[in-house]
């Protein structure tokens, strides 16, 4: 019968209103539920993946919660923990990147010899294309994926030109945004590092194992009683721990006995604090100051 | 016969081309890789004749050029011919292989026109005159296509050198350890590298509408009581319904369309010169940008390609994740694309926002993945580049097995009978099955003109061999079929994306040798699938170093285009902008 099809259509929609309607009645709409509240109207949606109902989001008010693997201009990294730059100034980011967007100017010592230490590092955000290429080829884990996409600025020079200092975060914020990647990374990090370690002392024990060989060749008498094996890895070990230990106090308490440790603490807390600048006066800039 | 000739037979005789044809192929190229047949440039529309009625190769796929100036490699040795144009035939009817077929030309020689034989070479030899400086001879129309009438010279040529150019290959020397960060605004780009052609003077140029088919539309004879005049008119550039910055120059008598014209390149930006500047995996994420709501396609798609060229085995969890991956991203494409040609017929947003709606939650999942939405840069060489996060794979098998089915069961419950939609599309934009493979037209287009030709049956790439699924085929070829066989392949894709979650195996997700570093072997290679929206193919060719000599993209929305104009002749102004949704274009791809 002529008509059917456009009832049917009809049908769907109403159907779709009714849903709709209900669904914004009830005290949690579906689209609010498993969301963050911030007050004030803002919020953090997470859309489950069978939500119904009205799946628009009242930007800037609510906001999507990103997904760890979320990429949009690349950070990098100052290791709280060493309280150094993990960047080396190897160029592999440079040389990868598909719109050649990173400068890098490698540091040189008093003497003029290149050191493994970048003196600038820009990035132009408004040619990157947010492949993150830098990240997956960067062997030192020292460029990562930010997830900050609010970067509208009235002049794209030199604004979205970052420089090393506005592309630095510490160690700690990248931990918050990719916090399952951070943990692998980490756990990844620590066993090459205790293995580095590991190797070094063998070494070095081997080497002390050869000179008390050789002392006891030159005494030709009773031999010391030698370590086994097992007996230097637990000793290891523990020198690890003693280590980790140590340098975690010196994060934790923050008191600062060494004159270039505080140096370097203090510019870590620079660099948080012009970063929080930074952001309130884009902010002001697009004239949002007064929220 | 003399021993020389004897040897010239041998490559003719593979081509099966008949003994007074014998003489046509004078070499074969890249034996290695994909092997080419030279055919000499005066015999070449004899052998595309041949190839076509007697063999089957009704299909001219891909016709693109390679400027040979400076190449370093050692396969073409002491051959002197600049540019070489090169032919991708296939067969509908048996599927399988192609045949490539090259004609080497000198810099100012002309090579015929392929459009006697196969009309669809059209568009494509127009972007190789307007990109080459090749010439054609006896081809209707040859225009500059994605460039405008005062652009000099032709960009694709190797010694051509764009605004902003720094050096002929990634990665630029200023870039490590010295820095020099120049800033882009201080670069005038008008300063240098941009010229005019002699005799040029923009001031007081004005665009001639003397193009071919529209200036020799005929008259309208249907009414000849009614004293009317046709017109020129220009649908867009700048207007929704061209979805995007297109234009149709169409001459009309009243509503009726005499002839149409599609105009466009107004998003060029020499996606190719700029591959040709990248190193093989740099390209990998210019691809996304190509048809921008099918990224996860279009990685596969040249992955494949390169794959293909430098023999990179994929391992099989990887194999599942990209066949999982690009059925999500043709069931977006195929939703959006419903949901515009009912915008396009005038009902607004409703069915559009209706069909988009899962869309969010399939971008959402290719976002968990991959980290972007729509810019998934997800593939690599031999992969994959990050398996999936938890939770990803029981959210996938709910869409799959529960959301999508219902939604494009309800979108069919929405659609599919409704009378006004009937009343528009059935036999509207109507076009021969026969006439579309001719005018090299591939994907939905085709199979709802009656035939059933899909990539993933006619020649599987992937694992697409080990799925359950059907192609569906529709037999009338206008709007109404457009729109129904992508909610019908829509179906297929939720089908074989069951399969694939049911089925996908623990593994590694990336094979070895792939990263930055590739040095792809010497040669030339064709890589095609099948798009949402066609048939989308790179080809390829390789100097044994880590950048592309030629980078190729055939894309589907660009080449559908040939069949615009035949399809709006004799229909009103309302439906030539339905036709064009059911195309199905997206203007990243077709200008590239």
């Amino acid at each position: 019968m002529f008509g059917t099809g456009l009832l049917k259509g009809l049908g769907v929609t109403l159907k779709h209103a009714l849903e709709t309607f209900e669904d914004d009645r009830e005290s949690v709409p579906d689209r609010y539920k498993g969301s963050l509240d911030l007050g004030n109207n803002r919020k953090v949606i997470q859309q489950p993946i069978d939500q119904e109902g009205l799946l628009t989001i009242q930007y800037p008010e609510e906001k999507r919660l990103l997904p760890e693997r979320f990429r949009y201009i690349p950070m990098l990294i100052w290791d709280s923990e060493k309280q150094e730059d993990r960047c080396t100034a190897c160029g592999i980011c440079a040389k990868v990147c598909p719109p050649q967007c990173i400068w890098i100017v490698r540091d040189s010592d008093e003497n003029g010899k290149p050191v493994t230490r970048c003196s600038e590092f820009y990035i132009d955000a408004a040619v990157c294309m947010s492949c993150s290429f830098c990240v997956e080829f960067c062997p030192f884990d020292a460029i990562k994926m930010n997830h900050d996409y609010e970067l509208a600025v009235y002049d794209r020079y030199p604004q979205l030109v970052y420089d090393m200092e506005e592309l630095t975060v510490p160690l700690e914020y990248y931990a918050a945004l990719w916090p399952t990647q951070y943990e692998e990374e980490q756990a990844r990090r620590k066993e090459e590092e205790e293995q580095k370690r590991k190797q070094e002392e063998e070494k070095a024990a081997r080497a002390a194992a050869r000179q008390a060989a050789a002392a006891q060749k030159a005494e030709a008498g009773a031999g010391a009683p030698k370590r086994s094996a097992a007996e230097l890895q637990a000793l290891a070990k523990e020198r690890a721990a003693q280590r980790q230990a140590q340098a975690q106090g010196q994060t934790a308490d923050g008191g600062g006995d060494d004159d270039a440790a505080a140096a370097k603490r203090a510019r870590m807390e620079d660099l948080k604090r012009r970063a929080q600048e930074r952001a309130r006066q884009r902010k002001l800039e697009s004239g949002n100051g007064s929220s | 016969m003399t021993e020389a000739t004897a040897v010239m037979d041998a490559p003719a005789g593979e081509l099966g081309l008949a003994p007074e044809l014998a003489d046509a192929v004078v070499d074969t190229w890249a034996e290695d890789t994909e092997k080419a047949y030279v055919v000499a440039p005066d015999r070449i529309l004899e052998v595309l004749t041949h190839l076509r009625d007697g063999q089957g190769y009704d299909f001219l796929s891909n016709l693109t050029c390679v400027d040979y100036e400076g190449y370093g490699g050692k396969l073409r040795a002491g051959i002197d011919a600049r540019l070489e144009v090169v032919y991708n035939l296939y067969s509908t009817r048996r599927g399988g292989g192609s045949i490539a077929l090259h004609v080497r030309v000198p810099e100012d020689d002309t090579v015929p026109s392929a459009t006697s034989v196969y009309p669809g070479a059209n568009l494509q030899e127009r972007e190789v005159y307007d990109l080459f400086g090749v010439k054609f001879d006896g081809h209707p129309n040859l225009r500059r296509i994605l460039l405008w009438d005062g652009f000099h010279g032709h960009p694709m040529r190797k010694d051509w050198h764009e605004a902003y150019y720094e050096e002929d290959a990634k990665p630029f020397r200023s870039r490590h350890p010295k820095g020099e960060y120049e800033f882009h605004e201080d670069k005038v780009p008008w300063a240098k590298n941009t010229t005019y052609p002699a005799g040029w003077d923009p001031d007081s140029w004005q665009e001639a509408v003397a193009y071919v088919p529209v200036s020799q539309a005929p008259q309208h004879e249907n009414e000849p009581h009614l004293d009317t005049e046709s017109i020129v008119v220009n649908l867009g550039p700048h207007h929704p319904s061209t979805h995007g910055v297109f234009r149709m120059l169409t001459r009309v008598e009243g509503e009726t369309i005499l002839a149409l014209e599609p105009e466009m390149g107004y998003l060029h930006r020499n996606h190719e010169k700029i591959g040709e500047r990248n190193t093989w995996l740099m390209n990998m994420p210019f691809t996304d940008r190509l048809d921008y709501l099918n990224s996860m396609s279009n990685n596969w798609a040249y992955a494949l390609a390169v794959e293909k060229l430098a023999d990179i085995e994929v391992p099989e969890r990887a194999e599942y994740l990209r066949v999982i991956m690009a059925e999500f991203s043709r069931i977006v494409n195929h939703a959006w694309s419903i949901g515009f040609i009912l915008n396009d017929l005038g009902a607004l947003q409703t069915p559009a926002l209706y069909a988009i709606e899962e869309r969010e939650m399939i971008l959402d999942l290719f976002e968990a993945v991959s980290g972007a939405r729509m810019m998934c840069n997800y593939m690599r060489f031999g992969g994959v580049v990050r398996d999936l996060p938890e939770g990803w794979h029981e959210q996938a098998a709910y869409l799959a097995n529960e959301r999508l089915p219902r939604a494009l069961d309800e979108l069919d419950r929405l659609l599919t009978e409704n009378e006004i939609l009937m009343a528009r599309g059935r036999g509207v934009g109507y076009l021969s099955v026969e006439d579309l493979i001719s005018l090299s037209v591939s994907g939905p287009m085709i199979r709802a003109g009656g035939l059933a030709y899909d990539i993933r049956k006619a020649e599987p790439y992937g694992i697409y061999d080990r799925f359950d699924f059907d192609i569906p085929t529709l037999p009338n070829s206008d709007i109404y079929d457009r729109y129904y066989i992508r909610l019908l392949e829509a179906r297929e894709s939720v089908r074989i994306l069951q399969q694939a979650l049911r089925d996908i195996p623990e593994g590694e997700i990336l094979g070895g040798r792939g990263g930055y570093t590739l040095r792809a072997p010497e040669g030339q290679v064709y890589g095609r699938l099948e798009a949402p929206k066609g048939e989308l193919g790179f080809y390829l060719a390789s100097d044994g170093k880590t950048q592309p000599w030629r980078y190729h993209v055939r894309s589907p929305s660009y080449i559908n285009l040939n069949a615009l104009g035949p399809m709006s002749v004799g229909y009103k102004v309302a439906d030539a902008i339905v036709i064009l949704g059911a195309i199905d274009i997206v203007l990243g791809e077709v200008d590239r």
